[in-house]
């Protein structure tokens, strides 16, 4: 796995499942088997998708208490989807004047500009 | 991890040091290529919010370059590149560099998807040669710098 801890959470985020993990620990802290539950999986297996969180840094496990509740690392994951989220962003606002510089071209454009014409 | 909220959606690979940016298009593939290769039209869209945009020259064919530059508050950026491979309504593959760090460069993918019915699936993909450098890019433009951003994440991790 990527060293960088942007890498580290975007691969551990880009799990269906571990993403329900992480909104459902969103509303409190929960046990292992609390967490698989809803799912048609072991026990085992969600303990492999939070050790994933884990190692990412985005959940942490008590070691103290009998149950071991799960807890999501809150502010770890607002600042990793806060720098993803910017960036979608200023993606997005550039593609919006797209979008409003696009309906002001008529459909059969050609595709490349006179000056530069088309290659080859 | 993807985000999708309206319609731009961002992928960053965790394997490769690459960003995929993919966002559909109410247009045909050609009339969304043309506002990527006429000067007149890119000038109008590509450049960041709140910023002026002037095109030094913008040759977007097979073997053509680019260089534009962002203007904000008398400072000039300059972003130069080359055209590697430029096929109409398809395809753009071309280089990025950041002239305040002229030793990086991106390799940028453009793929023009056609839909059917008058739209269009555009998928961005730009490559750089590290991690760190792909973060940095995902993170340009934050209130604070990667740097920071990896000194708090240090704290949080560490707290």
């Amino acid at each position: 796995m990527a060293a960088d801890p942007l890498s580290r959470v975007f691969s551990a985020l880009a799990d269906p499942t571990r993403r329900d993990i992480v909104a459902r620990l969103a509303t409190g802290d929960a046990t292992v088997n609390e967490l698989a539950e809803p799912y048609d999986v072991t026990v085992q297996a969600v303990s492999k998708h939070l050790k994933v969180l884990e190692d990412a840094g985005l959940v942490s496990r008590s070691r103290q208490a009998q149950r071991r509740p799960v807890h999501l690392e809150a502010d770890v994951f607002d600042l990793m989807t806060k720098w993803i989220e910017r960036y979608r962003r200023q993606a997005e606002e550039r593609y919006r004047r797209l979008d409003d510089l696009l309906e002001t071209l008529p459909d059969d454009i050609e595709p490349t500009p006179p000056e530069t014409g088309a290659p080859r | 991890m993807t985000i999708q909220t309206h319609e731009t959606e961002i992928v960053a690979d965790p394997d490769v040091p690459l960003v995929r940016i993919t966002r559909e298009f109410d247009a045909p593939p050609a009339k969304v290529f043309r506002a990527h290769t006429d000067p007149d039209l890119v000038v109008q869209w590509l450049g960041p919010r709140g910023h002026g945009m002037r095109i030094d020259h913008y040759d977007c064919r097979s073997g053509g370059s680019y260089r534009y530059l962002h203007t904000s508050d008398g400072n000039e950026f300059g972003f130069h590149g080359s055209f590697h491979e430029v096929r109409p309504a398809e395809l753009i593959v071309q280089t990025f560099t950041f002239e305040g760090a002229p030793d990086g460069v991106a390799l940028e993918r453009i793929v023009f998807e056609d839909l059917g019915d008058g739209r269009t699936r555009l998928v961005s993909t730009s490559l750089v040669d590290s991690f760190e450098d792909r973060d940095a890019f995902v993170a340009s433009g934050m209130e604070h710098g990667v740097r920071e951003g990896y000194e708090r994440l240090d704290e949080l991790l560490a707290g």
